[in-house]
């Protein structure tokens, strides 16, 4: 796991620090943590709330239920650079102006995930969209940590290769 | 050990790329006697630099110099700064490929001659055919070592052959095999045997798989005769006032230009680099560019009709372990018009690793659609299909003077767009390959776009007659006596087979015209 994202924070030091931000996020001054405390990402150019709004929406875009919200955390805590953060911000504005134009408080407090989609359906050709759902192509797929998650094993020469590793062992045909 | 030749020498012959076609060429002249300097624009990587990795070998070897894209195929929309995938490195696109060596059926060299008129396509015939190229066929199957040929093995099926041929059985199909590959099923050519590792696209570390890079460029260096210049990226080719090349102008990896003399020049540095090249060489003496009288060059651009076909099933494939094409269905390879289209087309074991199946399955696609997909990696069998696509001539490579790369020179446009016979045939095939995963239980198909072009093929095309393309049967330009063009650009059509041992055989056959054409005192 990324440096950036700290772990062992206590349940209890955390909910005294944050507020909740969505079903499994809290944001507090300067980070965003798992509502569970597994991880916290601090933030610096970002408002916590835009990066916790920017981690629902990676998951929304590419939703893999067994994928812990820590790794789409690490896909995007790329953005929360002096340079990015601008576009960000008015980007996850506009996703948050969306939300309202629909009566919620803001994307975050939107309950159902079809309900955040017809938002981002809508702004899916913006180059904000794209941006986001681009980067994350390899932000969230080529993080070594999240291929196990897939079954996928990664480099294999180092190993001899499958030749004694089951390269033939399919058994249900 | 490579003889160093001076840029004044003007007794060598320059050949511009390394990969399957100048790599070959290259060493077979070098063998010959011939003196050659080989220039490549890529540095230099062997199996152990190599990576298993998608995104990291990508950045390591692929062609990333910028190219622009037109036309109405997805990849210009998607990947629109990729038109192709291909490789920049010593050995070039040798080390990508995935080894899947089959020679071109005897009606393909004569597509016009067995198809008739196709109305919007410029579909020629081959000025040369199966039977005069057989015996250069078989000296590149004993170069590669290719399975199945020559009395060698093939290679053992992995789980995602076992798929692929089950289904076939299934449907009848009946030449179905781990297909005829440039790896090698045991030791071979002092190369080892297939360890069944995957990542045949990232190069092989074993170099169990054939390629330029650790067979012909070492091997024609030893001879003392070939000098390669790794990061020797060729601007121009130059002539004099008798019309006839005189050298090459280079930069070399610090920028710097340097003219290489040259008796003769060959061209290699894939269908869009080598078009791109001749039309960036325009002179007062040849204002549409070199070897262009017929207009020809940068036309009739050809990429396969590709796709592939996944499938989901409800137990574990991981279809990514092993050897990634040893697997093929030819049953589809005929020319048979019943089917709605000519050609035919070949349907070959294909794997991606996680990543790259994120880019590729269906790009710009997001949503649980294409997420559940993902979910189901694990128990995912792959297949690609390659068939013959038709030459149009408005399918070109041209100059875009808007964008610059970083030595200045205009840019090559890739337009493409499929022509109808593309469609019908791809249609075709996704319905078969998906037919061929429901009949051993596949929960789910995905009919998944054309990637950015390995194939890359026409734009310098062989013609018998000087009008209608633009180099002859050997390779030699029409226009120009002493430049010809030895990659797979030469395609005059594009066949149903994967090009490598087609391009190999050629190159093969062009040293062998040129030696002797220099011993006769022609050249």
């Amino acid at each position: 796991m990324d440096d950036a994202l700290q772990k062992g924070l206590t349940r209890r030091e955390l909910l005294s620090r944050s507020m909740a931000a969505g079903a499994t996020l809290v944001v507090g001054a300067g980070f965003v943590a798992g509502a569970d405390a597994a991880w916290a990402l601090e933030t610096t150019a970002l408002k916590p709330e835009t990066m916790a709004t920017l981690i629902q929406m990676a998951r929304d875009i590419y939703p893999h239920d067994h994928v812990a919200d820590e790794f789409y955390a690490v896909a995007v805590k790329g953005y929360d650079t002096p340079e990015a953060a601008p576009g960000i911000e008015t980007g996850i504005a506009g996703l948050n102006a969306a939300a309202q134009g629909k009566g919620y408080a803001d994307y975050l407090s939107i309950g159902w995930e079809r309900d955040r989609v017809d938002i981002l359906r809508a702004l899916e050709d913006s180059p904000f969209f794209q941006q986001i759902r681009g980067g994350l192509v390899t932000g969230l797929y080529n993080q070594k940590a999240v291929w196990p998650l897939f079954g996928y094993e990664g480099e294999s020469y180092s190993q001899g290769g499958y030749i004694d590793r089951g390269f033939n062992d399919i058994n249900w045909l | 050990m490579a003889a160093p030749f001076d840029l004044k020498d003007d007794s060598v012959i320059v050949v511009i790329g390394t990969g399957a076609g100048g790599g070959v060429l290259s060493n077979e002249l070098a063998q010959r006697g011939v003196s050659v300097v080989a220039l490549e624009a890529g540095g230099r990587y062997l199996p152990e630099d190599y990576v298993n990795d998608e995104w990291e070998s990508f950045g390591q070897l692929a062609w990333l110099d910028p190219r622009t894209t037109s036309g109405d195929w997805r990849v210009a929309k998607d990947f629109s700064g990729l038109p192709a995938w291909i490789v920049k490195a010593v050995g070039g696109t040798t080390t990508h490929w995935a080894g899947a060596s089959l020679r071109i059926q005897e009606h393909e060299w004569k597509a016009k001659t067995n198809y008739g008129e196709v109305q919007g396509a410029s579909l020629l015939d081959w000025p040369i055919d199966r039977a005069e190229m057989d015996p250069w066929y078989e000296l590149a199957e004993t170069k590669l070592g290719v399975t199945r040929t020559g009395g060698r093995e093939g290679l053992p099926g992995n789980n995602n052959y076992k798929v692929l041929e089950a289904g076939a059985k299934k449907l009848g199909y009946e030449e179905v095999h781990t297909g005829r590959m440039a790896i090698n099923s045991a030791d071979y050519d002092d190369r080892m045997a297939c360890q069944q590792t995957g990542f045949c696209f990232q190069g092989c570390k074993w170099g169990a798989k054939w390629s330029a890079a650790y067979t012909d460029i070492p091997r024609g260096e030893a001879t003392g005769n070939l000098e390669v210049r790794e990061k020797a990226h060729v601007l121009r080719i130059e002539h004099g006032e008798d019309g006839k090349v005189n050298g090459v102008v280079y930069a070399d990896a610090d920028g710097n230009e340097h003219k290489q003399m040259a008796r003769a020049v060959c061209v290699a540095g894939n269908s869009f680099e080598s078009p791109r090249l001749l039309l960036n060489s325009a002179t007062s003496m040849y204002p549409d560019g070199l070897a262009n009288s017929s207009g020809q060059v940068g036309r009739n651009y050809m990429r396969h009709m590709t796709g592939s076909v996944y499938g989901v099933f409800d137990k574990p494939v991981r279809m990514w372990r092993g050897t990634t094409m040893a697997g093929i269905i030819q049953d589809e390879a005929r020319h048979d018009p019943s089917r709605g289209f000519v050609g035919g087309y070949e349907l070959e074991t294909l794997s991606l690793g996680l990543p790259f199946m994120a880019a590729f399955l269906d790009p710009g696609g997001w949503g649980r659609e294409f997420t559940t997909a993902l979910d189901a990696y694990e128990n995912m069998a792959g297949m690609w299909i390659v068939g013959e696509d038709m030459p149009q001539e408005t399918n070109r490579v041209t100059l875009n003077h808007d964008v610059k790369d970083q030595f200045g020179m205009p840019v090559a446009n890739v337009h493409f767009s499929d022509h109808p016979n593309d469609i019908a045939m791809r249609n075709h095939a996704y319905t078969q390959g998906a037919a061929i995963y429901d009949a051993v239980g596949a929960t789910r198909t995905f009919p998944t776009p054309p990637y950015p072009s390995t194939h890359n093929l026409g734009t310098n095309r062989m013609s018998e007659n000087p009008r209608d393309g633009v180099v002859n049967r050997n390779g030699r330009t029409h226009d120009i006596e002493n430049l010809f063009v030895s990659d797979g650009s030469q395609f005059t059509t594009g066949a149903a087979e994967n090009p490598t041992l087609t391009i190999v055989a050629l190159a093969i056959r062009q040293a062998d015209h040129i030696a002797a054409e220099m011993s006769r005192g022609n050249l």
